[in-house]
This record gives C-alpha cells, sequence and structure tokens, in this order.
C-alpha cells in the first residue's frame, strides 16, 4: 500500500507529485492552475453577487476520516459553505490547507481529496488555492483539514443574533443530531450497529429558499459542535432574550433517538453539519416552514419554539411530560453515564 | 418507541400528579413530606423532565446518595491517577468519572498531562483491550453500585477462565443498604419515605430493605426510570404513608424479580467480599459500604498489583454535601453553592456529575434567579 511519507512534504519532486495528483487533479480550475502563491480574483467578479463580502474559516479534525453519509473532505467544504451562507452570503471561493500525518495511504487521501471536489462542484464552489503539509507519526491524527472561503452579501440582506426579539419563531431544518450519532457510532468502539448516516450537506441553496420566502429573518446558524442547544443559547445570551422550547416539537429520527437512549445522550447536544437554527419574525414562520419543506435540504423543517421576554439569557424547555427544564451549555463534552 | 413513549404519556402524567396532590392534601402534613430518590439515575429523570416543579409544594424530593460518581472520594481518584501514571498502564474508566476531581485534578487532567487514559463502555472493553495489548497494564476503573458489579465480576471470571495476566480492576464497587441505614440512623433525618434503586434491585432483589420498613417505619417503593414510573412510586409511596403503613413495594415489576438475579448474585458472592469500611465523599466512612476482591482474585486486584498512596483526603470543611444527601438543606442552602462550587469547579460531590443534585440545582435555579 503506498503511503504517504516526510518527503512528501519536504518541498521536493515528490511533494509536487503529491500535490499535483491528489489536489490540483480533484479541485481542476482556472484560478488554481496557475499554483501561484495566490488565487487572484476580479473585484466585478465579487460585486455581481452582492454589496458586502464574507470570509471566515474552519479546522476540521474528525476519528473516523471516513463515515457514513460523508468524510472528513465533504465537512470541509460544506462546514465552511455554511458558515458563509447562514451570514447570508453566497459561498463562492475557497481555501484548503492539509495537514497529513506520515503513513496515511495515498488511497485514502485521494478518495477524500475527491470527495471534497465532488462536493464543491455540486455546491458551486471553487478550491482556488491551497497548502500542504507532512508531519512525523504522532504529531497529527492521519488528516487534519483547515479550509477558508469568502462569498458576498446579497444587498439588502441583514442578518445578526442582535436582531433576535420576544415572539420571533424558532425553526430548525429537519431531524437533529444525525451527524454527533454517526460519527460516535462509526467509531465502532460501542458495539452498537446504529445505520445513521451524517447530516452533512452545503446549506447555501436552502438559505436562500428560506431569505426568499421570510425576507425578514432575523439570524440563522448552523448547529454544528454542542448541537442545538448551545446555539440557542448562543442567541440567548447575545441577543438578552429567552428562548423556549417544546421538547415534542423538536425533530428526532427514531435510530438517533434510540441510540441517545441507550447511551445517555442529549441530542439537543449532538452536532450536526447540516442543519441550521432560523430565527424568523411569527408572521413570517409559516411561509418559512413552507419554503424549506420544499426544498430537499428542509423537508424535515419545524418550528421548535419561540423567542421570549421572559427568564432572558435562557433557554427553558418544556417537556413531554408539561415540566419544564434549562437546557444549559455544557461544560464539557457529553459524557455517556453509567448505569 | 415502544416500551419508552407508554412510560411517558403526558395525560397519564397529568393524571397520576392530580392524584398526588389530592393525597398531599388529605395527608396534610405539617412541614413539606420528604421523599427521597436513592438512585442517581432517579435524579436524572426528575430533572429531565421538569418532575420536581409540577409536584404540590407541600411535598419535596430528597436527591440521595445514589450516583456513584458524586460520592468517589478524593483519595481514590488520587489512587486511580496514580495507577494510570504507574509503567505501561491502560487505565479504562466509565465516562462520567473522567472529570471528577480528586486532591491534584481529574483523569482527564492526567489524561492530557501524557497518562494513558482511554474511555470504555463496559468493562469487558477493558478485557478485550487486555488481550489486544499484551505487553501493557491493562487496568479497569471498576465503579459503581450492585447495578455494574456483576459485570465487572464476570469480567474477572473471563480473564481468569482465559489465563489473561494483564489485566486488573481498580475496585470502587460500593453497595448501597449501609448507606440508606446509615442516613437513616443519622440525628438529623426528615425523610419520609423512600424511592428505591431500580437497577440495583434487579440485581439484589427487594428483600434487603425489609428493614427499612420493619425498623424505621419507612415506605420504601422500588421505581423504574421512565418519569411515569417516578411519578407511580411517588404516588405508591403517598398511599403508603396516607395509610398509615410502611412496607416494601415494586413497582418497577416489570424488571425488578423479588429474589433479584441469581446468576449476578452468584458472581458477584464469587468474587467480592465486604470491606470493614469504604469513604464515601460528603457522608464519611460507612461500614461494610464497598466491596473488595476476595483474596483467590488478588491477582486482578490492582490495589494489590500497584502501589497506590492510598491517602484519605478529607472533603473540604465548605462543603456541605451531606447535609444535603440527607435532605437537611436544600443545594442552594449549601454555603458554596454557585460561588466557590459550580460544575465548572466542583467543590462538593453533588455538583461533579448531572445527576448530582447541586449540578441539576445549578442549572436550574442559578440561573432563574
Amino acid at each position: 500500500m503506498k503511503t504517504v511519507t516526510l518527503s512528501h512534504g519536504s518541498g521536493g519532486k515528490a511533494m509536487k507529485d503529491l500535490i499535483e495528483q491528489v489536489f490540483v487533479a480533484a479541485f481542476d480550475n482556472p484560478l488554481l492552475a496557475p499554483l501561484d502563491d495566490q488565487a487572484r480574483v476580479p473585484m466585478s467578479l465579487l460585486a455581481a453577487y452582492g454589496d458586502r463580502l464574507a470570509m471566515t474559516t474552519d479546522a476540521f479534525v474528525v476519528d473516523p476520516l471516513e463515515f457514513p453519509g460523508g468524510d472528513i473532505g465533504t465537512l470541509a467544504i460544506c462546514g465552511t459553505i455554511n458558515d458563509l451562507a447562514v451570514g447570508g452570503a453566497t459561498p463562492l471561493y475557497l481555501s484548503c490547507a492539509a495537514i497529513i500525518e506520515e503513513g496515511l495511504p495515498f488511497d485514502l487521501l485521494h478518495r477524500i481529496a475527491q470527495s471534497m471536489a465532488a462536493t464543491a462542484r455540486a455546491a458551486g464552489v471553487q478550491v482556488v488555492t491551497g497548502d500542504t503539509k507532512v508531519v512525523p507519526r504522532g504529531a497529527c491524527d492521519k488528516l487534519f483539514l483547515t479550509t477558508a472561503g469568502i462569498g458576498v452579501i446579497r444587498t439588502g440582506v441583514e442578518l445578526g443574533v442582535h436582531r433576535a426579539q420576544p415572539g420571533d419563531a424558532v425553526l430548525v431544518n429537519g431531524v437533529i443530531g444525525d451527524h454527533g450519532a454517526a460519527v460516535l457510532a462509526a467509531r465502532g468502539d460501542l458495539a452498537l450497529d446504529a445505520p445513521i448516516d451524517s447530516d452533512c450537506a452545503a446549506l447555501h441553496g436552502l438559505v436562500d429558499t428560506l431569505l426568499t420566502a421570510a425576507p425578514g429573518t432575523r439570524f440563522m446558524r448552523d448547529a454544528t459542535r454542542g448541537g442545538v442547544a448551545t446555539v440557542l443559547n448562543e442567541i440567548a445570551v447575545a441577543a438578552n432574550v429567552g428562548i423556549e422550547i417544546e421538547e415534542d416539537a423538536v425533530p428526532l429520527r427514531a435510530s438517533v433517538r434510540g441510540f441517545c437512549e441507550i447511551l445517555g445522550l442529549d441530542p439537543l447536544y449532538l452536532a450536526n453539519e447540516g442543519r441550521l437554527v432560523a430565527i424568523v419574525p411569527d408572521a413570517e414562520a409559516d411561509g418559512a416552514l413552507a419554503a424549506m419543506r420544499a426544498h430537499p435540504l428542509g423537508a424535515g423543517a419545524c418550528r421548535i419554539g419561540s423567542v421570549t421576554q421572559r427568564r432572558p439569557r435562557q433557554v427553558v424547555m418544556r417537556t413531554v411530560l408539561g415540566g419544564q427544564r434549562i437546557v444549559d451549555m455544557l461544560v464539557g463534552d457529553q459524557l455517556p453515564r453509567i448505569c | 418507541m415502544k416500551y419508552v413513549d407508554e412510560f411517558r404519556d403526558r395525560d397519564k402524567a397529568t393524571a397520576l400528579l392530580r392524584e398526588i396532590a389530592a393525597l398531599t392534601d388529605a395527608i396534610a402534613p405539617r412541614r413539606p413530606l420528604q421523599i427521597m430518590e436513592v438512585c442517581g439515575g432517579h435524579t436524572h429523570a426528575i430533572f429531565r423532565y421538569g418532575i420536581e416543579g409540577m409536584l404540590p409544594e407541600q411535598l419535596e424530593l430528597v436527591h440521595g446518595p445514589g450516583c456513584p460518581v458524586c460520592v468517589l472520594p478524593m483519595g481514590r481518584i488520587d489512587d486511580c491517577i496514580a495507577i494510570a501514571d504507574a509503567p505501561q498502564v491502560i487505565l479504562t474508566t466509565f465516562g462520567d468519572a473522567m472529570r471528577v476531581p480528586g486532591s491534584r485534578g481529574s483523569l482527564l487532567q492526567a489524561k492530557a498531562n501524557g497518562a494513558d487514559i482511554r474511555m470504555v463502555y463496559s468493562p469487558s472493553d477493558a478485557l478485550a483491550l487486555a488481550r489486544a495489548n499484551p505487553q501493557r497494564e491493562v487496568v479497569f476503573f471498576g465503579l459503581g453500585f450492585e447495578t455494574t458489579m456483576p459485570a465487572t465480576a464476570l469480567t474477572v471470571l473471563d480473564a481468569e477462565r482465559d489465563g489473561i495476566g494483564n489485566f486488573s480492576v481498580f475496585c470502587n464497587h460500593i453497595t448501597i443498604v449501609p448507606t440508606i441505614k446509615a442516613i437513616l440512623d443519622s440525628p438529623d433525618l426528615r425523610i419520609d419515605g423512600f424511592l428505591g434503586p431500580g437497577h440495583v434491585s434487579m440485581v439484589i432483589g427487594t428483600a434487603p430493605y425489609e428493614f427499612i420498613a420493619r425498623h424505621y417505619h419507612r415506605p420504601l417503593v422500588v421505581s423504574g426510570f421512565e418519569p411515569l414510573d417516578v411519578l407511580q412510586s411517588i404516588w405508591m409511596v403517598l398511599q403508603q404513608i396516607a395509610d398509615g403503613r410502611a412496607e416494601v413495594e415494586n413497582q418497577y415489576a416489570r424488571v425488578v424479580a423479588t429474589g433479584g438475579n441469581a446468576a449476578a448474585l452468584r458472581a458477584i458472592a464469587r468474587v467480592y467480599e465486604l470491606r470493614e469500611f469504604f469513604e464515601w465523599r460528603g457522608l464519611g466512612s460507612i461500614d461494610y459500604s464497598g466491596v473488595r476482591f476476595r483474596d483467590a482474585y488478588a491477582g486482578f486486584d490492582a490495589e494489590r498489583r500497584f502501589a497506590v498512596p492510598g491517602v484519605k483526603i478529607a472533603d473540604p470543611l465548605s462543603c456541605q454535601c451531606g447535609e444535603v444527601l440527607k435532605g437537611v438543606l436544600k443545594p442552594q442552602q449549601c454555603k458554596v453553592f454557585g460561588t466557590a462550587c459550580t460544575p465548572e469547579t466542583p467543590v462538593g460531590a453533588l455538583m461533579v456529575s448531572s445527576e448530582g443534585a447541586c449540578a441539576a440545582y445549578y442549572r436550574y435555579a442559578a440561573k432563574a434567579a
């Protein structure tokens, strides 16, 4: 089996081969092709999309690198696209930096680069610049990817967490927790055979649909690490409002629910990679839901609660039983319970 | 979801709550009735479903000592870290023990400092790790009440049968009955009745609780873990109080047999013997409340295989976990609650795990204020 060695990071011919055969071949586009130290994008091209530039960056580490429904490559593309999209930006260009641990099989690296390229192509974005480093065994875990992205915000779109107001609706675009459960299950140390696929998806098309149907949308955030619960807490604190959600309105796949029941995990804290929380004025909520449900990535969209004046900076859940509990930020990772 | 949703039915809960309120009124207590749920699993369910807030004001739940992670004393965590730091050791543990603070940090911090500490989901995972790494010493951090005791015992018996020499257990298994007795013997006790631990009882049966009814004249109802189980059990305790009865009843009959689980009890009897005393965080030393390996299994006893400091670390003076555990104080009445003692930097046992009463109250009450 051919593997990546330190010589592939040495700056010499082996490195040139790796970059050209793996990354350039996969990402193939005219902005990348010159292989200069930077990609050069005409301003006029950007200006056609709107009036403000959005920029973001995200680092991706995941174990295992490949899991049902995606891999670190799809995560690296979708994650950065989504960070741009939830700000109302049309994502356009991405960078990709790879830190590779020596010994990584070439086949695996190739598969991941191909999957990044396919995801980017399907999303209509281009990876226009990048970097590769190879580090000794133990200095990183197999493969770390960092992508940065730029997008352009449409004229007139104004989103901000501070705009959330009492009375607004809290929406999600589908069942939650799939990604977190899929990755945990794929790690294989749970001895649980759970057929759960990651929800990893690029959401800019859905965001576009949502903003067209509900132009008054206040704010959106993709519910990645820390899950929906963490995003709701961030909104409650930043906007100094309360948020009330209904436990039985939170959409959950039966398999994810069973997975969480067995392990004592709360799905509200599981990571998602294709789910967003949207705060929408009450009057536009029904229209927003209808529009999202008509989109393939929003078929399971639901209203899970409302922004309130009561108990500012707190997220309160009305439980299936009719009781109430605070949904707080976690101190650290969710840890499975003993018994 | 079958066998789950039936036990979370809102209409049935509402009906039960009405009956609970009516019974409490009928009893007309001079001070609020206190029912202690012994088990951390019940505490978890009570907070997860918001049950406490739906109960009548004259009825209080006291969250008992049955969270095995919470009651681990600091000295034992220090010992565990000493084992993890020994050469060649892979220390394996249940996830929720990772954050429990010892006197010099938690297992999570020891891991960050270089110890090879891995989370497992059962002792058999730890044994598998020992088989796969014959050149390493694999130690399992054995924790919990009778619920987890048989699995550890059976794993040790497997290791013995297969001659696995590089596997051992740091045994911190504890037994609930002497601890309930210690609480009942305390002079400031105010508990009017108990919800008995469902999963412990699945192993030991219901007979070991008879003394509570007989000698202490307190009702005890062995309860399941779904919200309707908990509500029905509360109702059963109240019914006993209203009738002037004190009996052991079994609400969780779909899981708990009166005689317990014979195979599990055999494994426990074969592998463990009682320690003369064991230290509990918040409650101090309690006679015959912990188990260790019998001499025949000394080879699997990490305490005998590795040098452990074995130093007793006293609970911080400011910590009032003991009073909270006995229902004398509510969590927010403790001197350090929410100030020195928070989930990020727990001083006392009850702030450590999500099943601890103080951690649960902190998340609910501190912010509501």
